[in-house]
């Protein structure tokens, strides 16, 4: 199954700050008491976006200056915690294509590219100076590129890290691994057949 | 040439090298849960695919079960539907299913070991970040997300890059009323949040070398709250004696060249690691968190810190979890009022974590205004509390005694702090909103020191509460 090769996203930005932001913030467990990830974009970030009431909290994503960003910033450690897809999913469904931040928790960055989001490591300044581009212009287009690991906005060119195996399996279209590790199944047999735990 | 066992443990299961330059690797074992399994069987049947060892993926069911009215349907209608959904999915597929009636149901990471199933030198992934714990019987095992789940199911196989291993060394003794708990929560407050990302951690040293498997598992199950997505410790006379005779468990014949087997893949003496850490054991003392990650953690007789007293780098967030956690800077953690107890999950949810207590708890009373629940991380363990008349010590206390499950440590059942409710957890995460309440607060400690917070009222020094150790001696 041929994948979409991405080379470079565009869109609006968001600037959720914070570090240590975890994979319950991103999305409360309550939330997965479900059998499909359909609708979770909804319940994105609730407990920071909603008061107990149901109510809109002061967050960016309740913002209507940014109701249409595609890419996420935010700060260290991005995603850290429970190992939960639900996150990505949510992050996805409610519409973002991106993400950068200064670093990320291993599943979660796992979870991302095998979804498709590629995942972009950024300094803290570079973030704070595209965070303030983003609230002096909530319109502007920022291009995330993957391949050449670049993010472009106005007459800014930054610098940014895209860690290689994701950058390959992103831009050549190789992130969603189905296809491939299907194909392997003769090595695998062989592999089994050395580990006597894997007898019948 | 010298090798980890991360290594050797690699190479054993290493498939081929991917077109992304990720390896293919083969897992032996692959542990599902209701929460995180139901989407990758419905990708599967999208992509009409099969499971292709059905014999080697083995489920329970642990985050939505409640833990008080356990006879179905659960009023829940949500969580009903996720049971019956594994059980639909295990009898089409033939995986096996530890269900409810089985007097197997557990916590997934608490069944594994129990049961046999995990075994050192092997490979183990589940969809929850947890699945670290096995590591302490020299398995190398990963949390995953729910579409490797699907990769597993289809081909017993993922695709991952080869991490680095940090070796962490644990010498010298623990003072009377320090437990496993405490050491990681030490390493974790020491090494950072995200001081593990990119590697395994190898755990070991005297205090290893003398730790029951269960106080292993502790230790490897809170690797990944220090970033480390694999902990591990390798596998000994104990590792073998524990495993001896359980259910999954190679036998007769088959065990001596098993334990031969499980015994190569120790790491080698004088193998490199990519990085080597020691610590003092006598550094260590009851550790408590006050924060919103389990790295903003101090000793029990230390201050909660002030913004002004942090580093630069951690002001923000020292700010945000004084913010949230609704406690004064500067002032002692000691005394802090406590709403709610909570003895168990996959981190201190074991037999000996409820003996442990049990021993303290007799003559007892839980203080008046404090609910205290004890949830045994399996069946299995339940039974054997009950047959030792454990449950009795904890109900007469003023303990709820219930039945096995993930409670609250996530909240996914009906078990939830209420408000701003402050919870004493010998769970994993004090995260914002973790138990359930979007303004709960949760202070993460080992069950002898929840015991103390019970019968106080508030957090206190187990080792005064209880008179254990060189405190209660002086």
């Amino acid at each position: 199954m041929a994948l979409e090769k991405i080379t470079q996203v565009s869109g609006k930005g968001v600037y959720v700050a914070g570090n240590e932001i975890d994979t319950d913030r991103i999305i409360p467990a309550r939330f997965m008491k479900c059998v499909t990830f359909d609708g979770l974009g909804e319940y994105l970030f609730y407990d920071v976006r909603k008061n107990e009431d149901g109510s809109d909290k002061d967050h960016p994503l309740n913002d209507n200056r940014f109701s249409d960003a595609t890419i996420l910033l935010s700060g260290e450690n991005f995603g850290c915690g429970s190992s939960r897809e639900h996150a990505p999913q949510a992050l996805y469904r409610y519409g973002f294509r991106g993400i950068v931040a200064e670093s990320y928790a291993e599943i979660f960055f796992g979870n991302c590219t095998t979804l498709g989001i590629p995942c972009f490591c950024a300094t803290k300044e570079d973030i704070r100076t595209m965070a303030a581009a983003i609230e002096a212009d909530p319109s502007l287009e920022i291009t995330l590129d993957v391949e050449n690991e670049r993010i472009r906005f106005g007459d800014q060119n930054l610098t940014a890290v895209v860690r290689e195996s994701a950058r390959k399996a992103l831009s050549e279209g190789k992130w969603d691994m189905i296809g491939e590790l299907t194909e392997g199944e003769p090595e695998v047999v062989k592999v089994v057949a050395g580990l006597p735990y894997m007898a019948p | 040439m010298s090798q980890s066992l991360f290594e050797k443990v690699w190479d054993a299961h290493a498939v081929k090298t991917l077109s992304n330059g990720q390896t293919q690797l083969l897992i032996g074992t692959h542990l599902i849960h209701e929460v995180t399994s139901p989407q990758a069987f419905g990708m599967l049947r999208d992509l009409n695919l099969k499971v292709a060892y059905p014999h080697r993926t083995f489920a329970t069911v642990d985050h939505i079960v409640p833990t008080d009215q356990r006879q179905e349907p659960f009023a829940d209608p949500l969580a009903d539907a996720m049971i019956r959904e594994l059980r639909r999915n295990c009898e089409e597929t033939g995986v096996t299913f530890f269900d409810l009636p089985s007097g197997k149901q557990g916590i997934v990471h608490v069944v594994g070991p129990e049961q046999g199933i995990t075994q050192p030198g092997t490979t183990i992934a589940c969809g929850d970040s947890h699945t670290s714990t096995h590591g302490a019987f020299g398995a190398i095992a990963f949390g995953i997300g729910t579409t490797q789940i699907r990769d597993l199911l289809a081909t017993q196989t993922m695709a991952l890059a080869k991490l680095k291993v940090r070796r962490i060394n644990v010498n010298g003794e623990l003072h009377p009323g320090v437990y496993a708990k405490d050491v990681i929560l030490h390493i974790i407050r020491k090494l950072g949040v995200k001081g593990g990302t990119g590697f395994a951690y190898e755990y070991g040293g005297s205090v290893f070398d003398n730790f029951s498997m269960e106080e292993r598992m502790t230790v490897c199950n809170m690797s990944i709250e220090g970033g480390a997505r694999a902990g591990y410790v390798n596998p000994d006379e104990k590792t073998f004696e524990y495993l001896k005779g359980r259910p999954y468990s190679p036998s007769g014949d088959e065990w001596d060249a098993a334990v031969e087997r499980w015994r190569s893949f120790a790491s080698d003496p004088d193998c490199e690691y990519d990085d080597v850490v020691e610590f003092d054991a006598a550094d260590i003392a009851p550790t408590v968190t006050w924060g919103i990650n389990p790295e903003q953690a101090i000793s029990v007789v230390e201050s909660v810190p002030t913004v002004e007293g942090s580093a630069e780098k951690d002001k923000a967030l020292v700010a945000e979890a004084l913010e949230y956690m609704k406690l004064p800077a500067g002032a002692p953690i000691k005394g802090t009022k406590v709403d709610v107890c909570f003895i168990g999950s996959c981190t201190n949810g074991r037999l000996s974590d409820f003996e442990e207590v049990a021993k303290y708890l007799e003559g007892q009373k839980v203080a008046e205004g404090v609910k205290a629940i004890a949830v045994p991380g399996s069946q299995v363990v339940d039974l054997i509390c009950r047959e030792k008349g454990l449950h009795t010590v904890f109900e007469n206390a003023g303990f709820e005694w219930r039945g096995a499950g993930c409670s609250m440590c996530l909240a996914m059942n009906p078990d939830k702090l209420i408000g701003d409710q402050l919870s004493a957890s010998s769970s994993n995460r004090n995260f914002k909103g973790r138990q359930g309440s979007p303004t709960g607060r949760t202070v993460l400690m080992s069950p002898v020191m929840v015991a103390a917070a019970a019968i106080k009222g508030e957090i206190a020094d187990a080792r005064e509460v209880f008179g254990v150790g060189e405190l209660a001696n002086a």
